[in-house]
């Protein structure tokens, strides 16, 4: 009969003696979970490695190349794309080679992706979790501040910036970085007005839990989900927005390039020689489904709909 | 002819840790008018046992076995052919009436649809009808209400409202899945004495489906007590509440607190938690939990029966019962050492 | 006689909202606590019961200062704890402590048992060494039943029952005077909420809390409870000594709750119920009745009812009840 009372004392027994030595069982954390859905999902893993090998390529592709991204080749101007003679992608009106410049391109273009969405994620889900957790004056101030920067009109913002300081790499990110955060500080402040209102929040203001702690602690990991498909789909459009500076001349110098500023010399010459278009279009444009299909296939593993 | 008739029903879902047996092969029968009540705790397969019946199983899951509804068997047909049986002759309600019910269309609007659609009524006489239903369950000024939205109602208004949609097509079997947890005690009162009203008044059979024995013990004919997917107990309402066989059911009876018992000592338990159905102990499904466990129980228990139908599959004697299977062959030896 | 731990004086609780057009704004007010109060003696438990909308849970959150009273004071050893600052509340936090009601609702999802558990530990000790912390956490979860080993799991590997002990654990880590417990096991299957029940009891005996234990259904408060008070929209019907209550119940409401509970017993639970002891619903909680708000309801209410609001007053028997006709009511289950 003694075994009739609570699971405490079964458990103070003998026989489960051994149970208390045990070893700690690991836990399987929810994002485990999703990251195993997001396996299953095929074009999401496809997508996945195919971004990695572009990476590697534009990282050590430029390296490995026997052409450096500004050796003019005059023997073999605006040439098409041929093995025999070293060119695989063809060359550009003043004989330099496509490859060696798409990949090299690539470079900037993901950089620029990759370091302006890092920028606006921080300064989003900062901005925006304490615009949503404290509320009220705060909150209505903080977002009005949003609303007057988002309605600046991003061109006259990035000429005049381009005016004040010229024309440097740096502030491409700026520019982009300085807009971006805007949609993520919205994002993340419309979660935190509904995870505030939790009860594990509840509980941890009931335990006296600073408001710095419980934003870090309880708010922000909570809303990491929404944030990461957000990511995965903003990288495409900043990268998109570099291109499109840089296609009406506002983005990276030469002899720096980006797939933007490829895609709009090979625009110029599209006619008489398309490899220079069509090289740096399919890269650009493979990135974009592989970053949307990645942002989709995280979309579906965070959001489970087939749990018993 | 029994109305319904479940045999060797199997329910699993396939999960990236494993296949999970929600339910491990049940029978019972329903026939016309009878009330039967199927308890357990969360995890024992109580729902998933309905909704395999139903045809509402979520996407993993794989039910077999039969379920023979007049003769039909409901496993086997098409999600077009369970359309019109659903709603007309199996009704369903649910646990939380809030999320039953649409938020955006009016309770006239919800009602009259399903009549309209199962038996071909024209709008105002499937009003009419509906008007009677939610008069029938005790709505208050059923003519004004029925135009409101599910949110003006209360919790226990909105379970009627269930009650009385799941009522329109007069169905032969109605399920009501733990139909008063989510209320309070007085609607809770109020909701048991309607079914209760209703099985007097009507030759619908019925299903509930609850944890709490309490709530069944005024409005059923029979019990069937789940544990871990399968049937340990079942028999009629007295055998279930006064002859007790199943150490789980004791339990269960037992964890009830009472007004008219003693307060000063500690609740009756049962220790432990409801079983990991991907790790299930060996032989007797219920053994790491039962005080009287014993070596014996690492075999699959004997299924033991007495002359009312009363059964229950443990290795402990019936009185007046006989083993109607004894998978491991060992139920006499048992029975002598052992005395509940 | 020792003082009584917690003062609770006429607390109230008032949300309002606007609605109406532009031209026409009304203001609605919801009086979800009206004037409640109580005393609670060192290691008493104090049983709470009443049904959704009675305000109950926003009581709870009153009294420890996770919503603003509109009125009244709650005492703790003596000092006014609505007049305290933003500082020395949390500090107070230590002392006061709740269980929720939605076991896995109230854990972070992305968070350990052990971590959950560790966290005021870390809130209020941060000096304290993690090896320290690990020791203590450990401890707490054998003292509410849980298997140490599982401290690096997380809520959704666990049961309903599991998580509440939690829950407790959490609640407990800075060794609280006052524990709250707000609907502990409504969520938890009855053969879990003995469990939980019990365990309860046996820290409070244990570790020495007083203990204030919110329900909806009186037959779960009656084993944990010492006193209960019977909660109907904001108001105090009746509150009064455990068994005094159980055997003789001087409020219609509180009669009414007690018929409610089921009886597992088929032959009695069949008997013919004659007998309303509650009529209508629960009326909107916006425009409650005038004079006794229970008034609406009550098999038993006389003309007086609807005019005078009855104060809670002191019975013979020691109840103290709000009702005009508590003295010539039998209401003998």
């Amino acid at each position: 009969m003694a075994r009739m009372k609570m699971a405490g004392d079964a458990l103070a027994n003998d026989p489960f003696a051994a149970a208390f030595a045990a070893q700690d069982v690991q836990g399987r954390s929810l994002w485990i979970d999703a990251w195993h859905r997001l396996l299953k999902n095929r074009a999401a893993v496809a997508s996945g490695i195919t971004m990695f090998l572009m990476i590697l390529a534009v990282v050590f592709g430029p390296m490995l190349s026997p052409w450096a991204p500004d050796f003019t080749d005059w023997d073999h101007t605006a040439s098409p794309p041929s093995l025999v003679n070293g060119h695989w992608f063809g060359t550009d009106a003043v004989g330099r080679d496509i490859l060696v410049r798409t990949l090299e391109g690539g470079r900037i273009s993901l950089l620029v992706g990759l370091v302006a969405t890092l920028v606006s994620l921080v300064i989003g889900v900062s901005y925006g979790s304490v615009a949503g957790y404290y509320g009220g004056v705060t909150d209505r101030m903080m977002m009005r501040i949003v609303d007057i920067i988002y309605a600046l009109p991003f061109m006259f913002f990035v000429i005049l910036l381009m005016v004040v300081f010229g024309r440097h790499i740096i502030l491409i990110f700026v520019a982009i970085g300085a807009v971006n955060w805007l949609d993520m500080a919205r994002i993340v402040r419309g979660q935190t007005l509904g995870l505030k209102n939790t009860e594990f929040v509840e509980a941890a203001q009931a335990c006296g839990v600073s408001d710095k702690a419980i934003i870090v602690r309880h708010i922000v990991p909570n809303l990491l989900g929404v944030v990461m498909v957000y990511v995965t789909l903003t990288i495409p459009h900043v990268i998109l927005v570099e291109s499109f500076l840089s296609f009406l001349g506002l983005g990276v110098q030469e002899p720096m390039s980006s797939w933007g500023a490829l895609v709009n010399d090979g625009a110029q010459d599209m006619e008489s020689s398309p490899w220079t278009l069509i090289f740096p279009a399919t890269f650009l444009a493979a990135t974009l489904y592989c970053f949307n299909y990645i942002g989709d296939g995280m979309r579906d593993a965070l959001d489970p709909k087939d749990r018993v | 002819m029994f109305l319904l008739e479940v045999k060797n029903l199997q329910v699993s879902f396939a999960t990236p840790e494993g296949e999970v047996h929600a339910v491990n092969g049940i029978d019972f029968a329903v026939s016309a008018g009878e009330t039967l009540a199927i308890v357990g705790e969360s995890g024992s397969g109580k729902s998933q046992l309905v909704m395999a019946i139903m045809g509402l199983l979520a996407q993993n899951g794989r039910a077999s076995g039969q379920a023979l509804f007049k003769g039909e068997d409901l496993l086997q047909k098409t999600p077009r052919e369970l359309n019109k049986v659903r709603g007309s002759q199996i009704a369903m309600i649910f646990q939380d009436p809030m999320t039953s019910l649409n938020p955006y269309l009016t309770v006239e609007q919800q009602m009259t649809e399903v009549v309209m659609y199962h038996q071909k009524l024209g709008r105002r006489e499937a009003l009419e009808h509906a008007v009677e239903m939610l008069r029938a369950v005790r709505i208050p000024d059923a003519e004004e209400r029925i135009h409101q939205y599910p949110h003006e109602y209360s919790g226990g208004m909105r379970q009627r409202v269930m009650i009385a949609m799941s009522l329109l097509c007069e169905p032969d079997l109605l399920i009501a899945d733990e139909p008063t947890t989510a209320l309070d005690v007085t609607v809770q009162a109020q909701i048991t004495n309607l079914i209760g009203e209703l099985r007097k008044k009507t030759r619908m059979a019925m299903i509930l489906i609850t944890h709490d024995l309490a709530v069944v013990a005024g409005i059923s004919d029979r019990i069937l007590v789940m544990y871990a997917g399968q049937m340990v107990e079942s028999g009629t309402v007295e055998d279930i509440f006064y002859r007790a066989h199943h150490p789980y059911t004791r339990g269960l009876l037992a964890s009830v607190p009472r007004l008219d018992r003693d307060a000063s000592d500690d609740l009756q338990t049962i220790p432990g938690n409801p079983p990991n159905l991907l790790a299930l102990p060996g032989g007797c499904c219920f053994r790491d939990r039962c005080a009287q466990a014993q070596e014996i129980c690492s075999q699959p228990p004997p299924m033991w029966r007495d002359e009312r139908g009363h059964r229950s599959r443990c290795v402990l004697e019936m009185p007046d019962g006989r083993v109607e299977n004894d998978p491991a062959g060992e139920a006499g030896s048992a029975a002598e050492e052992s005395a509940p | 006689m020792t003082e009584p731990v917690l003062r609770v004086q006429d607390l109230a609780v008032y949300f309002s909202s606007r609605t109406g057009s532009l031209f026409r704004r009304e203001q609605r007010v919801l009086r979800a606590v009206d004037g409640i109060s109580f005393d609670l003696n060192p290691g008493e438990t104090l049983g709470i019961v009443g049904e959704s909308g009675s305000g109950k849970s926003t009581l709870a959150r009153a009294i420890l200062g996770l919503l603003s009273p509109n009125r009244g004071r709650v005492l703790w050893m003596g000092e006014d704890l609505t007049r305290l600052e933003a500082e020395p509340m949390r500090q107070k936090r230590k002392e006061l402590q709740i269980v929720f009601q939605d076991p896995v609702a109230s854990l972070n999802p992305r968070m350990t048992a052990g971590t959950i558990i560790a966290e005021p530990l870390w809130t209020f000790y941060p000096q304290m060494e993690s090896l320290q912390v690990e020791e203590r956490t450990r401890g707490m979860m054998k003292m509410v039943g849980l298997l140490p080993n599982q401290i690096n799991r997380y809520p959704h590997e666990f049961s309903g029952g599991q998580c509440q002990r939690i829950g407790i654990a959490r609640s407990l880590v800075l060794n609280p005077k006052l524990l709250i417990c707000d609907e502990p096991v409504s969520a938890l299957d009855v053969s879990i909420q003995a469990q939980i029940i019990n365990l309860l009891r046996d820290l409070q005996k244990k570790l020495g809390l007083a203990l204030i234990f919110v329900a909806h259904d009186l037959s779960i408060v009656r084993h944990i409870s010492d006193r209960v008070m019977v909660m109907y929209m904001g108001r105090s019907m009746e509150v009064a000594e455990k068994t005094a209550l159980y055997r003789r119940p001087l409020h219609p409401y509180s009669r009414a709750l007690m018929k409610s509970v089921l009886i597992p017993d088929p032959v009695r639970a069949r008997e013919v119920k004659q007998e309303v002891w509650l009529k209508g619903d629960m009326p909107s909680p916006f425009s409650p009745p005038r004079g006794c708000i229970f008034h609406s309801r009550c098999p038993y209410q006389v003309p007086r009812c609807q005019a005078d609001v009855p104060a809670l007053r002191r019975m013979e028997n020691g109840n103290w009840v709000a009702c005009h006709r508590a003295e010539e009511l039998d209401l003998s289950i």
